[in-house]
């Protein structure tokens, strides 16, 4: 294997763990919507301790691209512009919320602030969605590796298709998560019934997602990709099924499964390229033409192989720290 | 005004808020550590009592600029492909490494250790409560490390090659050991200490002046605080000047710029005051101190200095026929002078406060009226702050990475003037607005909290 091909998997790595974990902290704050006040701090309780480490595996997914690809970044970052930007705006309320909340008294401030959690939540889902699709179906790239299209080139049902499901995804797999992390047995029964219909409803988006997919990109052209995609379908399955008998723990980590195979199956899909452009092959992006020099890919590889175990060990810790399930008690503490 | 303007312009406007929250990350970090050590290592149970709830209470104050810090910093990370792609692609092989690793080595123990510091008070052992937030600490002037690293190859590229039209890295090392990195960071980390040390002082004056019940508590913060910032103040200004004199070396038009010393001279004066004509590349009006800017670059008062005149033409003749001379010579100069009398005065306000609290202390109690006015000051180490990046940022101009890469070449290509005004327009709007929402939510918990001995 050369380097690059290393760097191409290390993208995916963090990719799969961003969508893993920023996964079901979206997941959470879109299930917020429509909650009663004290149920909606519990929520937040829930991923309290954890969001702020979740967020940047996205932000170490971002560097390590612009490090090893940076044509990728270049050319991704500047096309997404009102995309990244709109998400942006969502992330920094939704941040600034957390910290906020709990700082103001009145009701009406603690709706103000949640409602920026729960668009900060539907809106990088939904905007994730869109673009991880468009990356694979292709966008008007010229020979210069720079985007020639409008913003509302990247609004293409297929991509929208791809947002919606995105949505859905994480707010089954934050459903999930709350399973395993509300103590309050009436809540839990709703959530249970919850994340039923959303397993489905997700199914159901899914095989949409992948028929429009068929059609409109190459995904069908490899076995790699049709492997992971179906084995992260039946993950899906296992998760539903794992709501559906009360087996909170199973339903998460069937959903983790799922999402990572997903992300996987779509970068299989991709590989070698990374950006397509649909003006003319020879001009996507891939990992060859796009990559930082050896220099740098070695020196980043020895980063990589040192820093990301360190990070899994000690973010597993904190989880492990903050294991018990949160009780509506627990709110008036913080 | 086009793409590019206005990109610059949110560039700034951006980070410059950044660094308005980032300086208080830096510093307060350490603080409220050095307080939770003191809490751990302290007798008696009333004072332990009134110890935490000290820690909580700027621990709070913390955490509410920190989630400030982590919104504006998760922009700058974007801005760089979005605005600056044609950048991101000369630059990547060596500017994308330090950002990564920022990022793998800083953000990520920042960011998981400040969630177990909040949650985790009944849930750890004192010690290991304690040790999270130094490790937040630790993170946060790291992550300070590895972005100045960047910065610092943009100021004074070293450790690279230029290979197909594209900037690569040749040397880990060098680009880690630029002696540019040292004067940056020593000058950021002390800046930082300053800026949290600031804010204690004037927040522990404050609540000395109004909330009778938690008055001894403050006190003593505030001897400590006045401690923390001397420290702070007598390290930016010894770091600022070793920088200075390593400009004359590294950067010698920004050196010239800031201090508008138009003609090469030996011994060279100092400009106190000075009526800056760019166009006619000399000062129309001006207050001296002879030989003085010679001394401070050459700690004698013999020795040349060159000025903004001849650097221009010696650039020409290495680059090509253009204007290498930074375009706000006037800004710069008075930025700088802003810089040193913040500083300056900020010093006097410290040695002032040190002696009363360390040598009259009863006094206190009779001067109330004027703690209560300390909240006026503290606008002071963040105009400091902000001037000190304009001085770095401008006087780089008008390249983005000197001497390699123009700054007017790195803008997106594909962006319009009217995508770069939505994001402006939108980025300035909701900062502001969230600033005003945090800076009262700190106002309310700090007029609210009480630091007494009821648990
Ligand atoms: C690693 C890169 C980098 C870093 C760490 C910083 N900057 Fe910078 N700065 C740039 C890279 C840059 C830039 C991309 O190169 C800009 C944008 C356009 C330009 O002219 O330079 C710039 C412009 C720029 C300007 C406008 C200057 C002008 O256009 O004349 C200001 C005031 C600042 N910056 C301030 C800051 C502050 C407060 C920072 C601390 C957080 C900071 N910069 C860190
Ligand atoms: C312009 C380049 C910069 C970029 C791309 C950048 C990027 C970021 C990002 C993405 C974060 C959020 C991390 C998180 O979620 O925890 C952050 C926070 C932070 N940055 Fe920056 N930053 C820049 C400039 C600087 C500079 C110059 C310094 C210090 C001298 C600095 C120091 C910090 C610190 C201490 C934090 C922690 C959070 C806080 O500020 O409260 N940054 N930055
Ligand atoms: C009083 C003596 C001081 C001197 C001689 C001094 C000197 C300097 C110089 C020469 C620069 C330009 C660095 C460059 O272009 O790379 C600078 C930048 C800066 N100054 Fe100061 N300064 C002083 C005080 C202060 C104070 C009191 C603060 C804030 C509390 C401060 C904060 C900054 C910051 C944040 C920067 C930009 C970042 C950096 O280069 O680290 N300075 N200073």
């Amino acid at each position: 294997m050369d380097l690059n091909i290393i760097w191409f998997v290390l993208i995916t790595v963090l990719f799969t763990g961003f969508f893993i974990l920023e996964g079901f902290d979206y997941g959470v704050g879109m299930m917020m919507l429509g909650r009663p006040k004290n149920e909606r701090a519990q929520f937040v309780r829930a991923i309290g301790p954890v969001w702020d480490g979740n967020e940047v595996w996205m932000i170490t997914a971002g560097g390590a691209t612009f490090a090893a690809f940076p044509h990728v970044y270049a050319t991704m970052f500047s096309t997404f512009y009102i995309a990244l930007f709109l998400m942006l705006l969502a992330l920094i309320m939704r941040g600034v919320a957390f910290e906020l909340r709990g700082k103001f008294k009145s009701s009406d401030w603690i709706n103000f602030w949640d409602g920026g959690i729960m668009f900060g939540s539907y809106v990088p889902a939904l905007l994730w969605g869109v673009a991880v699709v468009n990356l694979l179906r292709g966008l008007p790239i010229n020979s210069q590796m720079h985007y020639v299209g409008t913003f509302f080139d990247l609004l293409n049902p297929c991509a929208l298709m791809g947002g919606i499901f995105f949505v859905l995804m994480f707010a089954f797999h934050g459903t999930n998560f709350l399973l395993i992390k509300i103590a309050d047995a009436g809540l839990l029964h709703e959530l249970k019934q919850k994340s039923i219909c959303l397993g489905i409803a997700t199914l159901i988006a899914y095989v949409l997602f992948a028929a429009i997919a068929a059609l409109e990109t190459d995904i069908l052209s490899k076995v790699g990709t049709i492997i992971f995609l179906g084995a992260s379908i039946v993950a899906l399955i296992v998760s539903c099924a794992g709501a559906a008998t009360g087996n909170g723990c199973r339903a998460f980590v069937a959903s983790t499964l799922s999402i990572a195979f997903l992300t996987i199956g779509f970068f299989t899909a991709l590989f070698p390229r990374i950006m397509v452009s649909s003006l003319m092959p020879e001009w996507s992006l891939n990992i060859y033409n796009a990559a930082s020099t050896p220099h740098t890919l070695t020196l980043m590889t020895i980063a990589a192989a040192v820093f990301v175990p360190i990070v899994l060990i000690y973010q597993a810790w904190t989880y492990k720290i903050f294991k018990d399930r949160v009780t509506p008690a627990d709110v008036y503490y913080h | 005004m086009d793409a590019l303007i206005l990109s610059r312009l949110q560039f700034a406007i951006t980070t410059v808020y950044h660094f308005l929250f980032v300086p208080v990350t830096l510093g307060l970090s350490i603080f409220v550590a050095l307080l939770e050590t003191w809490y751990i290592n302290s007798g008696s149970y009333e004072e332990r009592i009134k110890l935490k709830k000290l820690v909580k209470f700027f621990g709070t104050i913390f955490l509410i600029n920190f989630a400030m810090g982590v919104v504006t910093g998760i922009v700058q990370e974007f801005h760089f492909g979005m605005n600056w792609s044609e950048y991101a692609r000369f630059m990547g092989d060596i500017f994308g490494a330090p950002l990564a690793l920022e990022a793998l080595t800083a953000f990520f123990i920042e960011s998981t250790f400040i969630g177990l510091w909040i949650f985790g008070w009944d849930k750890l052992s004192e010690k290991l409560h304690c040790l999270c937030i130094w490790i937040v600490a630790f993170g946060s002037n790291l992550s300070a490390f590895w972005i100045l690293v960047a910065n610092s190859f943009m100021q004074h590229p070293v450790g690279y090659e230029i290979q197909d039209g594209r900037a690569v890295m040749t040397s880990f090392f060098d680009l880690v050991t630029n002696h540019y990195v040292l004067g940056e960071y020593s000058h950021a980390f002390f800046a930082g200490i300053t800026t949290g040390g600031f804010l204690v002082i004037v927040v522990s004056a404050w609540k000395i002046a109004t909330d009778e019940v938690s008055r001894e508590m403050f006190i003593s913060t505030l001897r400590r605080a006045v401690l923390y910032t001397l420290v702070g103040l007598l390290g930016v200004m010894g770091s600022g000047h070793m920088h200075a004199q390593y400009l004359a070396e590294a950067n010698p038009m920004k050196l010239a710029s800031f201090e508008a010393l138009w003609e090469t001279e030996n011994p060279a004066p100092f400009a106190v005051i000075a009526d800056i004509n760019q166009e006619a590349g000399k000062n129309d009006f001006e207050i001296l101190i002879p030989k003085m800017f010679t001394f401070m670059v050459h700690n004698s008062f013999e020795g040349e200095v060159k000025g903004i005149n001849d650097l221009q033409r010696e650039a020409q003749e290495k680059y090509g026929s253009g204007y290498y001379i930074p375009n706000d010579v006037r800004g710069m100069f008075w930025s700088f002078r802003v810089m040193i009398g913040t500083g300056g005065l900020m010093m006097l306000i410290v040695l002032f406060t040190a002696c009363q609290v360390f040598f009259r202390r009863s006094h206190i109690r009779e001067h109330l009226c004027c703690l209560k006015l300390m909240p006026l000051l503290l606008p002071l180490p963040f105009i400091a702050n902000s001037v000190g990046w304009y001085i770095a940022e401008a006087g780089r101009q008008p390249w983005i990475v000197v001497g390699l890469q123009k700054t007017a070449v790195a803008v997106s290509p594909n962006l319009t003037a009217w995508d770069v005004w939505l994001t402006l327009i939108g980025f300035t709007a909701i900062y502001l607005f969230l600033a005003v929402l945090a800076v009262f939510a700190a106002v309310m918990f700090i007029r609210r909290t009480k630091i007494t001995e009821e648990e």
